[in-house]
C-alpha cells in the first residue's frame, strides 16, 4: 500500500487530539464522551473537549489489543455477543489501559441512537460507572421518508441540551461560535466528500483502507479548523497523485466497493491481498456515512436534526440499497465485498438480502466475509482469504 | 506434463496431466505440508515414470496451497473445482464439494467460469469431519457408512446442527438401542439438510456434480438427492477434481509468466 504523506499529518492530528483530551482537566476544560453519530456541533461553542470511544476502540483494534480488552469486559459478565466497540471500551475502562493509556475520565456522556441501540446501554453503563450524566438524543428510525415530526422532535431535544451545557460549563451559549462551528463542519464534510470522490477516478489515487485511516478526523474533529486544514492538504495530495498518474494500486484492474466497518486488526493483510490481485477498493459505505451534510446556519437545529436522522445506520434497507446502488454507479465498480461484522448488528443484519438485491438490480457480484471489527477471535484469516481470492479470480 | 496439487484439510491430492490424466494420487495430509507436497510429487513421478524436469508447471490449490514451495502459482480450490468439473462434463452448472473440513457450492456458466459460490468454512457441521465424528461414536469405519445407511429401516431424526451436540444425540440413540443403520441414515440426512440450506443461496441448476471425499459415500449422496429432489453426478474419482482443475489451469496459462497469475 502506498502510504499517503497525509498519513503522518493525521497521526499528529489524532495524537494531539488525545493529548489535549488527557490534559483537559488540568486546563479546566470539560470532557464529553461522544458517540460517532451524535450532533457534536452543539458542544463546540462551549469549548468542550470531545473524545469518541468508538474511535478509541478502533485504535485498540488496529493495535491488536481488541480481544484482550474484550475479554476483560467478558470477565465482568458481558456477553461475547455484544458489540466489540463496547466491550473494548469497557475493558479499557476496567483495566485502565489501551494504546493511548485509556480515555480520560468524562464529565458527561453524549450519545445518539441513530447508529444503534447498543450505544444507549453502553453509555448508561459508563454513566453509572463514572457517576456522570448522560445526554441522550433520540432519533426515530427513517423507514421510508423523514417526517417533519421527527425533525421537530430531534431539533427540540437539541434545544433542550443547550441550557444544560451552559450550567455544566458555566458559559453562555455563543451564537456566533455556533455559526462558525456549523460552517466549519459543513466545509469539513464537503472536503471529505471530495476526498472520497477521488476514488471515482480511474485509476483511483486512494483505497478505502486510506479512507478508513483518514476518517479519524471527520469523526473526531468535525467542526474544527484543524480538520478542515487537514482535509485540504489531503485533497491537494490526491489531486497531485491524479495529475502525476499515481494509482493507489499499480495496474488497477478490478474496482470494488466495501461494505461495513473495517476489520481494524487485519487492514494490512487485507489491503495487500487485494493489491496483489490488482484490485482496488475504491469506495465504501462506511466512510461515505460522514459525507453528507446540508447544514443551514440560518436554521441550525433543524438542519442538524435532518442530517443526523438520515445517517446510514438509521435508514431502512430499501434506502440503504438505494445508496449502495448509487455508489456502485458513481464509482463504477466491478464487485462488492461485504464484511459481515459479528459486532455491528444494525450494519450486518440484512446483508444477505442486500447482496441478493444488488446482484439482481445491478448484476455485480458480491462476496461476504465473516469477521469482527475489533475482536480478532471471530476472524479466520485463511478462510477469508480463500473467499476473497476465489472472488477475485472469478472477476479477473 | 502439467501438475496440480490440492492440499486439503484431510487429504492431499495430485494430478499429472498430459493429453489426459496420467496419474492421480491421494495421500493423507500430513502435519508438515511441505513434506506432504514433496511426497505427492515423488509418488506422481514414479507412477507416471517421468522426471521432475518433465513437469512444465505446478499449480497448487486447497487449504494448504500457499505452503507448497515447488508451486509456480496458487489458485483457490473454488476456481480449480470449477475448472476440473467443467473438463469432466461441460454440462455441469452446480458443484457441491464436501471436503474434510469445509463444504461449498459453486455455480458455473457454460464456459466453466465461476459465477457465484458459497462456503461453510467455519463449522464442522455439513463436512466430512461431522461424518468422522459420528463414525467414531458408532464404532464403524468411515468407508462403511454409505453401505450401512442403505440398509436403514426406520431413520432417526438428528435435530442438532452442531457437531458436538449431534454426537451426544447419536450416543443417546445408541444407548436407546436404535439400530446403527438407522442412526447413520439420520446422520446423513442431517448433513444433507445442512448442505442444502447452504447451497440454496446460489442457484442450484442441473447438472449438479458432487465432489470431495464424501461423494464416495453413496448413502450420503442419496440423502442429498432426496433433499434437493434432483439427481446428481459423481465423477469417477471425486477427490481429485480440484487437483485436476489446478493442472488444467496450469496448462492453459502456459503463456503467462511464472508467478504472475492473478
Ligand atoms: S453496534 Fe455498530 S453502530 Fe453500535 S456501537 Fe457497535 S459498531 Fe457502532
Amino acid at each position: 500500500m502506498k502510504k499517503l504523506n497525509s498519513y503522518e499529518n493525521l497521526k499528529k492530528l489524532v495524537g494531539s487530539h488525545y493529548m489535549q483530551a488527557k490534559t483537559a482537566h488540568f486546563f479546566n476544560q470539560k470532557i464529553g464522551w461522544v458517540s460517532s453519530g451524535a450532533p457534536v456541533e452543539v458542544l463546540r461553542p462551549f469549548d468542550i473537549v470531545t473524545v469518541y470511544p468508538e474511535n478509541h476502540a478502533s485504535i485498540c483494534g488496529a493495535a491488536k489489543q481488541g480481544s484482550e480488552l474484550c475479554e476483560a469486559a467478558e470477565a465482568e459478565g458481558f456477553s461475547r455477543d455484544l458489540c466489540s466497540y463496547f466491550r473494548c471500551d469497557r475493558g479499557s475502562t476496567l483495566l485502565g489501559t489501551s494504546p493511548i493509556g485509556g480515555l480520560p475520565r468524562p464529565d458527561f456522556l453524549y450519545g445518539c441512537n441513530n447508529i444503534c441501540g447498543t450505544i444507549l446501554k453502553w453509555y448508561e453503563i459508563a454513566s453509572r460507572h463514572f457517576d456522570v450524566p448522560f445526554l441522550f438524543v433520540d432519533t426515530p428510525f427513517v423507514h421510508t421518508t423523514m417526517t417533519d415530526h421527527a425533525v421537530e422532535y430531534v431539533a427540540a431535544q437539541l434545544e433542550e441540551i443547550v441550557p444544560y451545557l451552559e450550567s455544566l460549563t458555566g458559559r453562555e451559549f455563543d451564537e456566533q461560535k455556533f455559526t462558525e462551528t456549523l460552517e466549519l463542519s459543513k466545509t469539513c464534510v464537503e472536503l471529505w466528500k471530495k476526498t472520497l470522490q477521488f476514488g471515482a477516478h480511474k485509476p483511483s489515487p486512494l483505497t478505502c483502507f486510506d479512507a478508513f485511516t483518514q476518517m479519524a478526523a471527520i469523526v473526531s474533529l468535525r467542526g474544527t479548523q484543524e480538520a478542515v486544514t487537514h482535509y485540504k492538504t489531503l485533497n491537494e495530495e490526491l489531486e497531485s497523485r491524479i495529475q502525476k498518474g499515481i494509482a493507489a494500486v499499480d495496474n488497477e484492474k478490478i474496482r470494488l466497493l466495501w461494505d461495513n466497518i473495517p476489520v481494524w486488526y487485519a487492514m494490512r493483510g487485507l489491503s495487500e491481498l487485494f493489491e496483489n490481485h490488482q484490485a482496488c477498493l475504491v469506495a465504501d459505505t462506511y466512510t461515505n456515512a460522514w459525507a453528507s451534510a446540508a447544514l443551514d446556519t440560518g436554521n441550525p437545529m433543524e438542519s442538524l436534526a435532518r442530517n443526523y436522522l438520515e445517517i446510514y445506520l438509521n435508514i431502512s434497507m430499501d434506502l440503504m440499497l438505494e445508496r449502495i446502488i448509487a455508489l456502485i454507479h458513481q464509482f463504477d465498480v466491478d464487485g462488492m465485498v461485504m464484511h459481515s461484522n459479528r459486532s455491528c448488528k444494525p450494519y450486518s443484519l440484512g446483508q444477505y438480502d442486500l447482496a441478493r438485491c444488488i446482484k439482481e438490480e445491478t448484476g455485480i457480484p458480491v462476496v461476504i466475509i465473516e469477521a469482527d471489527m475489533v475482536d480478532s477471535r471471530t476472524y479466520a484469516e485463511e478462510q477469508a482469504r480463500t473467499r476473497i481470492e476465489a472472488f477475485l479470480e472469478s472477476l479477473g | 506434463m502439467w501438475c496440480g496439487i490440492d492440499i486439503g484439510a484431510a487429504t492431499a491430492k495430485l494430478v499429472l496431466l498430459e493429453n489426459t490424466v496420467v496419474a492421480g494420487i491421494i495421500i493423507p495430509s500430513g502435519f508438515d505440508t511441505v513434506k506432504t507436497a514433496e511426497e505427492l510429487v515423488e509418488h506422481g513421478l514414479e507412477k507416471a515414470g517421468i522426471l521432475r524436469k518433465d513437469i512444465q508447471c505446478i499449480v497448487a490449490t486447497g487449504y494448504g496451497r500457499r505452503m507448497v514451495p515447488m508451486a509456480d502459482r496458487t489458485v483457490t480450490e473454488i476456481t480449480c473445482h470449477a475448472r476440473g468439473a467443467h473438463y469432466l462434463d461441460n454440462e455441469v452448472r452446480t458443484i457441491i464439494d464436501i471436503g474434510g473440513q469445509d463444504s461449498k457450492g459453486i455455480s458455473l456458466d457454460a464456459t466453466g467460469k465461476v459465477t457465484d459460490f458459497v462456503m461453510n468454512d467455519k463449522c464442522a457441521a455439513g463436512t466430512g469431519r461431522f461424518l468422522e465424528v459420528m463414525a467414531r461414536a458408532l464404532e464403524v469405519e468411515l468407508g462403511e457408512l454409505g453401505t450401512l445407511s442403505l440398509k436403514c429401516e426406520e431413520k432417526v431424526a438428528i435435530s442438532s446442527t452442531c457437531t458436538v451436540f449431534a454426537e451426544s444425540e447419536v450416543i443417546s440413540y445408541k444407548n436407546q438401542g436404535k439400530k446403527k443403520e438407522d442412526i447413520i441414515a439420520g446422520v446423513h440426512e442431517a448433513i444433507a439438510s445442512r448442505i442444502y440450506a447452504m447451497v440454496h443461496q446460489i442457484p442450484i441448476q442441473e447438472k449438479i456434480m458432487v465432489t470431495g471425499g464424501v461423494a464416495l459415500n453413496r448413502g450420503m449422496v442419496r440423502a442429498l438427492e432426496r433433499k434437493m429432489e434432483k439427481e446428481v453426478e459423481i465423477p469417477g474419482d471425486p477427490q481429485i477434481v480440484g487437483a485436476l482443475g489446478a493442472a488444467l489451469l496450469g496448462r492453459e496459462s502456459q503463456s503467462i509468466k511464472k508467478g504472475s497469475f492473478s
